[in-house]
């Protein structure tokens, strides 16, 4: 199993990730903080067109939203009933009010448009560009450099854990719900621990042989085309209309 | 178990994400050059932790590892937990991007209590059993400390979701049972195989070992 996919080339994975970084933090931050239901349906209508227009793999993202929903509908439900109000619809032995249906509502909305824009934006992004735009938007050096490492090293040590996980196999491990699994499990972790940490010592030693002094050079520039400049406009006038549209709503 | 978006109001976002910011930047301070491949390699591993899931009954929870990244690093646990949990909701789109500081901080600030009280303690090369006890203390505490800090966060953010505070605290439950014999397990091993890497010395044990070397040339 791959952790990281394969982005495919699309229109949105031509941009600086610089701009896709921050356009899909303001989007998030808008819709976060938006109460408006006209706000909210038009954010999900443009998360759903752009997530076409970034051709990110369709079943992958439907399945995380089918998960992010499953766990929602409870959340939703006991929003629902909770909230004092004009009771609506029954639930069981409760019942939800329309307060808190209207709650539920805003909230089930704001999760699965951000999880839309976040997917669109940056899931066709490669991990290490996000690493080059946190570098060049002057995050302190010391944060993106251990992001770079955990880049780098994630499907290493899963990798690890696989050949350990199989190993146990082999000699007949089944994970149950009892204290063995939970030992053998621990020692796995411990393993990896102990190779990780030995690793990391042969990784700073190569790079000591390399004549590292604490500056890690990051080579890949980051260049905005005019193409980023009119997209950015773009994205910048959508957020405009949200908020605008918000606040409408907020003075009638 | 993190928090998603859109749940949070307003103000504890805010809170939440400056405290956060504040833990990540003295974090960050206190990571010298020789330890960043150290503290990326561990966020990595905090990573594929997550990804671990463990049967509890008949449902399955995943660990969090974050008892355990205190223990092993203290203050530097809160870039590297800050890491692990921006490349997942970047990749798989768990947890949240706007609540993004708050999740750093319910499981920073629980690894860092857990530093406080069993970190140090660890640093002097306790035999496996003692290895194993406060491991497990620490792996209970960075859980509890978790489920307390997201249910005062969901709290925090309306009476509509005292039910839901209490379902995540209850969850919690099964999970810091999970975690504690995991973490102690994990820490007793390594109390076992590789004291050094428990008490400090190892961190930069190879380098150290290069360095007597060349002096005993």
């Amino acid at each position: 199993m791959d952790i990281f996919c394969t982005p495919r080339d699309n229109a949105l994975g031509r941009l600086d990730p610089r701009v896709r970084l921050v356009t899909a933090f303001a989007f998030a931050v808008t819709i976060c903080f938006s109460r408006s239901p006209v706000v909210l349906v038009s954010a999900l209508v443009a998360g759903v067109l752009l997530a076409a227009l970034s051709r990110c793999p369709v079943r992958g993202l439907l399945r995380r939203l089918a998960l992010l929903n499953l766990f929602f509908l409870l959340l939703c439900l006991s929003v629902a009933v909770s909230l004092p109000g004009r009771e609506v619809v029954p639930v069981g032995p409760l019942s939800a009010t329309d307060a808190g249906v209207r709650r539920a509502g805003v909230i089930l909305l704001r999760a699965n448009s951000v999880v839309l824009f976040v997917a669109a934006l940056l899931g066709s992004m490669e991990a290490p560009h996000l690493g080059f735009a946190l570098d060049r938007l002057r995050v302190p050096s010391t944060l993106t450099h251990i992001l770079m490492f955990t880049v780098r090293y994630i499907e290493v040590i899963h990798q690890e854990y696989h050949r350990i996980r199989n190993a146990m196999r082999l000699r007949a491990f089944r994970p149950r719900c009892n204290r063995h699994t939970l030992r053998s499990l621990g020692y796995l972790i411990g393993l990896l621990l102990v190779r990780s940490l030995e690793r990391s010592n042969r990784i700073m030693a190569a790079m000591k042989c390399r004549g590292f002094q604490g500056r890690y050079y990051v080579l890949h520039t980051c260049r905005m085309t005019p193409l980023d400049a009119v997209a950015a406009g773009l994205f910048a006038c959508a957020i405009g209309c949200l908020v605008a549209l918000e606040a409408m709503w907020m003075v009638p | 178990m993190h928090i998603a978006d859109g749940i949070l109001t307003a103000p504890v976002v805010a809170a939440t994400a400056v405290l956060a910011t504040v833990g990540v930047a003295v974090g960050v301070r206190k990571v010298d050059a020789d330890d960043v491949p150290r503290v990326g390699i561990l966020a990595a591993l905090f990573f594929v932790g997550s990804l671990i899931h463990v049967p509890v009954g008949v449902a399955s929870a995943h660990l969090l590892l974050n008892g355990l990244a205190g223990l092993l690093l203290g203050w530097s646990a809160f870039p590297a937990l800050a890491v692990a949990l921006l490349l997942q909701t970047v990749l798989f789109h768990f947890g949240g991007f706007v609540s993004l500081g708050a999740n750093v901080l319910n499981m920073g600030l629980p690894a860092l209590v857990c530093y406080g009280l069993f970190g140090r303690h660890l640093r002097r090369a306790p035999s496996a059993h003692t290895a194993f006890v406060l491991g497990a203390a620490g792996g209970a505490a960075g859980v509890l400390g978790a489920g307390v800090m997201m249910s005062v966060c969901l709290l925090l953010s309306g009476r509509g979701f005292l039910t839901a505070a209490a379902a995540v605290l209850a969850a919690h439950v099964p999970v810091m049972i999970v975690e504690a014999v995991v973490t102690g397990s994990a820490v007793s091993f390594v109390a076992k195989v590789r004291p050094d890497l428990l008490t400090g010395n190892g961190a930069k044990g190879i380098v150290d070992d290069y360095r007597s070397v060349d002096a005993e040339d």
